[in-house]
């Protein structure tokens, strides 16, 4: 009985416990409410992803209201995944943040901040898990004001700033999107995914279609931080508490791919928006010039945290470039890679959460000689940033070879050699990093000691899984290659 | 225990080796005890495997399965257990010199370097066992990993400098170009098994072909074709053992043994006759040990010369490869094991003048021989070696490779092979003469005494390895034989 409302469930579950959270102002029982909320949620995405692996669609009418007037839910392969993804980050970024965030927010916020926690965990999984394009959009919106939320409570007041910036970028972004949503409903009449898919497939090429294509690809393209949209993120992601910039690193930009691949491959037909329009040279380039500049910036950033935020750009351009390479092989790449990126990225900047608890800084001045002090610490930063370069055996190594292959099977060379350098310029930004903590002493009057064992078991868990899912790549290779096989199916 | 199960063995004793001695840490004497027992444990195992593979078969088996269709799969064929061989045998005799050596020379964090040590072996195993290109590839970036604490043991200025460098180059020619070699064999013929007369026939245009197997020769590194060379004279930051054993056998051979491995086994030699892609790189060969072998003679630091001296090497090996015939290649083969033993000794040379006097120059060592007979012995008998004159193993590598230039038809090459003779000796006979001829500058020396006694021992077990090697090649001939054919 109650496994048919699963879909529903996945969101209405935080979305109630939301306002709890408020009025639990007591810290650890509004951690303890998040915390529990989320763990529900990951088991509800692992259910879901259990009934649709074997390639079956669910669907869910809300309220009772068939389909395409009603809300629908849709899940299938390829949002079981981006499910399974985001609630497992939230509940290890959750783990963290007790102590973290324990630390880092003020006693009277922290309702306020698990509120905008699971606000913004709701709006995530609402965006993945609906079948309605305006729903999708409300979705976004509730993601992205509690976002704005929870990067604003960082220590910085630099903070204030990064979210105000974030929130101007992240409005225009989702105006776009509202404005290509309205287009599309103004010449198909309807709202619902499937039915738009159908109805534009009839109605051919024109222009309003072109241009709701375009709004809808630069908002988007905002969202999930697209060269040169990217303005936004390293700010955000350096002040934002440690806990927050796990979270969104981990899944905010992944959520935004998600949309991406929604609306080029099945609201649009891929023979439309890749044949009709040019947009495949167009994100290739972009991709590829994002990933160099990005890659080559990070070299130069003395905040480590800051330098991960501008890595996080060069690797959404990996999936963008596996986005345009459109074929079954390329979009497997992509979402392999957002799986792994997850990983690596909220590996790394859980580490980096460690070193901030103890150390209060995140330069990398200040890390001189953290290998010998915070031995557990460092081992897991290391192990993110192999993971990053992608050294075999980690996952990040699985990510690069599937994108070198599907670049080499069409041919594409120059793309080759882009993800070759992206990698290379990887070594160099994460090696200094390393060098600093391994091989330079540490300052003598420096007294740190190991992070705490609640900030570091999630930290490992999450190092871990990159060595787990190197390995044993059945689950991580197969739900990518199907939801890829789902996506270009469907546009026949 | 089958030949399957010592095949994981293999791979696995070092590692778990790694681990004892991590646990041991406290008490040297139990550590070292610990590296020596998984040294005598992993030789015995590749000896284990030795007559299945006298015998012809090639015994196989998988770990695991990464991503669909390519395994971490593990096979015993003659070229690998020959390099197993070597670098087991070599691991044990450099422990006993380390143990000389470290405490000698009173080097700190020494669990540490015995771990990473035993751990670098145990991806040499992987490299020397692979049965795919995949799981070449895997273990060939874990050893340049585990190699980087060890090269940047010391933690100076100058070891990071060394460091970066040794990174840089190995990691940028195996991503640049081997990863994308062997992603791009995989997509052309979905196949990356290591197979008698190769995989690659029919599948690709000679054009393709030609650019695959550039990509493979100089995407890997190791081998230190020029101008991916200049990682190896860094690595020289290291402490000596790791020089002796690692940069002068293991990581290196494992570069030279790759090569060999993929010329066999993936293209084969005779897709690589009839479509001739190797003709231009004999020439980079060619120049690689003409012009190393020059740098060699102008290097004071007695390391530093014997790093050049190893690049010039490595590139008669990579040369027989490219002549593509059985003659050359069975030079190849024994040129693995008779420069690992005769240039181990060197550096253990090297590593025993420095711990006994703090010499490092070639210009200080005059008169050291009457301080230290042994050791400066021992650098004359391997410098024979090297320069490939009798009683010693090394003439007969270079035997076989310039019967096998001749057969290829490139008699210019046997030139080469001739100029670079008389610049080893240019190279390498001054050292000992100096130090027993010259005059030792007045003071100091009284002080200077022989080496540690492990130090002496481990030269004299691989001195009279090159010995052996001279008068008992045919096992490895005969290795070498089926290994091509």
């Amino acid at each position: 009985m109650i496994r048919e409302h699963l879909p529903v469930l996945q969101v209405v579950l935080p979305l109630v416990a939301a306002p709890l959270c408020l009025l639990l102002m007591r810290s650890v029982w509004a951690w303890l409410l998040a915390f529990i909320v989320s763990l529900a949620a990951l088991v509800i995405s692992i259910v879901l992803l259990r009934e649709v692996y074997a390639g079956e669609v669910l669907s869910y009418a809300i309220g009772g209201w068939a389909a395409p007037w009603g809300i629908e839910y849709r899940v299938d392969a390829v949002n079981a995944f981006i499910l399974i993804i985001v609630t497992a980050i939230s509940v290890v970024a959750l783990m963290f943040a007790k102590t973290s965030v324990a630390q880092e927010v003020a006693g009277d916020k922290q309702g306020l901040f698990y509120t905008a926690w699971l606000l913004c965990l709701t709006g995530l999984l609402g965006i993945a898990v609906t079948g309605d394009a305006f729903n999708l959009f409300v979705f976004l919106e509730i993601s992205s004001l509690s976002s704005y939320v929870l990067i604003g409570l960082g220590q910085d007041r630099r903070a204030l700033t990064a979210s105000f910036q974030y929130l101007v970028m992240g409005t225009i972004g989702a105006t776009f999107i509202l404005i290509g949503i309205g287009l599309l409903y103004m010449v198909t009449g309807t709202l619902n995914m499937m039915d738009l898919a159908a109805r534009l497939a009839v109605l051919g090429d024109s222009r309003t279609v072109q241009t709701a294509l375009a709004f809808l690809t630069v908002g988007i393209g905002l969202k999930l931080a697209l060269f040169p949209l990217h303005l936004w993120l390293p700010n955000a992601y350096t002040y934002a508490p440690s806990a927050v910039t796990v979270f969104l690193a981990a899944t905010a930009t992944k959520v935004a791919v998600y949309m991406l691949l929604r609306f080029l491959f099945q609201v649009f037909d891929a023979s439309f928006t890749f044949g009709a329009m040019p947009l495949g040279g167009f994100l290739a380039v972009l991709a590829a010039v994002g990933i160099l500049s990005t890659s080559t910036v990070s070299i130069f950033q003395d905040n480590i945290k800051r330098m991960l935020a501008y890595s996080s750009v060069a690797q959404v351009g990996y999936m963008v470039l596996g986005i345009s390479l459109v074929s079954s092989a390329g979009l497997t790449a992509a979402l392999l890679h957002l799986f792994n990126h997850a990983l690596m990225k909220g590996t790394l900047f859980l580490a980096l959460g460690c070193v901030a608890y103890r150390l209060g800084s995140v330069r990398l001045g200040a890390i001189a000689g953290l290998g010998q002090r915070m031995p557990w610490t460092m081992a897991a930063f290391l192990v993110g940033a192999l993971s990053l370069i992608g050294i075999p055996l980690t996952a990040g190594f699985v990510s690069k070879w599937y994108l070198i292959l599907a670049a080499v099977e069409r041919g594409w060379w120059p793309l080759v050699v882009v993800v070759i350098a992206g990698s290379l310029l990887a070594i160099i930004y994460v090696w200094r990093v390393v060098e600093m903590a391994y091989l330079r002493p540490p300052p003598e009057k420096l007294s740190v000691t190991e992070a705490p064992l609640s900030l570091l078991v999630p930290t490992w868990l999450l190092a871990g899984a990159n060595v787990y899912f190197g390995v044993d790549t059945q689950f991580s290779v197969g739900m990518a290659r199907q939801a890829a096989a789902l996506l270009t199916g469907s546009s026949g | 225990m089958s030949a399957e199960a010592a095949l994981i063995g293999v791979i696995l004793v070092p590692l778990l080796g790694a681990l004892a001695v991590v646990l041991a840490g406290s008490r040297p004497n139990l550590r070292e005890a610990m590296s020596l027992g998984a040294g005598v444990v992993l030789l015995a195992l590749v000896v284990r495997l030795l007559p299945r593979v006298l015998s012809g078969d090639w015994p196989a088996t998988v770990l695991a399965e990464p991503i669909p269709g390519l395994a971490l799969a593990f096979s015993a064929e003659p070229l690998g257990v020959l390099f197993g061989l070597i670098a087991s045998f070599l691991w044990i005799v450099t422990t006993v010199y380390s143990i000389g050596y470290m405490r000698g020379h009173g080097e700190a964090h020494q669990t540490r370097f015995y771990a990473f040590f035993a751990i670098a072996m145990g991806c040499t195993m992987g490299v020397a066992f692979a049965d795919n290109l995949f799981t070449l590839f895997v273990f060939y970036e874990l050893l340049t990993l585990s190699t980087y604490p060890l090269v940047t043991h010391a933690g100076t200025r100058e070891a990071r400098q060394g460091g970066r460098t040794y990174l840089g180059i190995l990691m940028a020619t195996s991503m640049g170009f081997l990863l994308l070699a062997v992603v791009w064999t995989w997509q052309l013929t979905g196949n990356v098994r290591f197979t008698s007369g190769g995989i690659l026939a029919g599948a690709a245009s000679p054009l393709v072909i030609g650019i695959l197997f550039a990509l493979y020769v100089f995407g890997i590194g190791k081998a230190a074709l020029m101008p991916f060379h200049r990682w190896l004279p860094a690595a020289m930051v290291a402490p000596t053992p790791v020089s002796a054993l690692l940069h002068a056998v293991a990581v290196v051979k494992a570069g030279v043994f790759a090569i060999l491995k993929i010329t066999v086994y993936i293209f084969g030699l005779d897709l690589l006759r009839d479509t001739g892609v190797t003709d231009w790189l004999l020439w980079i060969a060619a120049v690689t040990i003409l012009v190393a072998s020059v740098i060699a003679l102008r290097q004071d630091n007695l390391k530093a010369r014997l790093a050049y001296s190893t690049i010039s090497q490595l590139s008669y090996i990579v040369m027989g490869a490219l002549l593509v015939n059985s003659t050359a290649l069975v030079g190849s083969t024994l040129h693995l094991a008779t420069h690992a033993f005769g240039k181990i000794t060197l550096f253990f040379c090297a590593g025993a003048i420095l711990v006994a006097s703090h010499k490092t120059k070639v210009s200080q060592l005059d008169g050291l021989g009457r301080q230290m007979p042994w050791t400066m012995g021992a650098f004359f008998l391997a410098s024979l070696s090297i320069v490939g004159l009798p009683p010693m193993g090394g003439m007969w590598s270079k035997w076989y490779l310039a019967l096998g230039a001749i057969d290829a038809g490139y008699a210019v090459l046997v030139g080469v092979l001739m100029v670079s003779t008389l610049l080893n000796i240019a190279y390498l006979i001054p050292v000992p003469i100096r130090a027993f001829v010259g005059k030792a500058d007045a003071g100091g020396e009284i002080q200077i005494r022989e080496a540690p006694i492990a130090c002496l021992l481990a030269m004299g077990v691989t001195v009279a390895g090159c010995v052996a090697l001279f008068f008992n090649p045919t096992w490895i001939v005969q290795l070498a034989r089926q290994f091509v054919e």
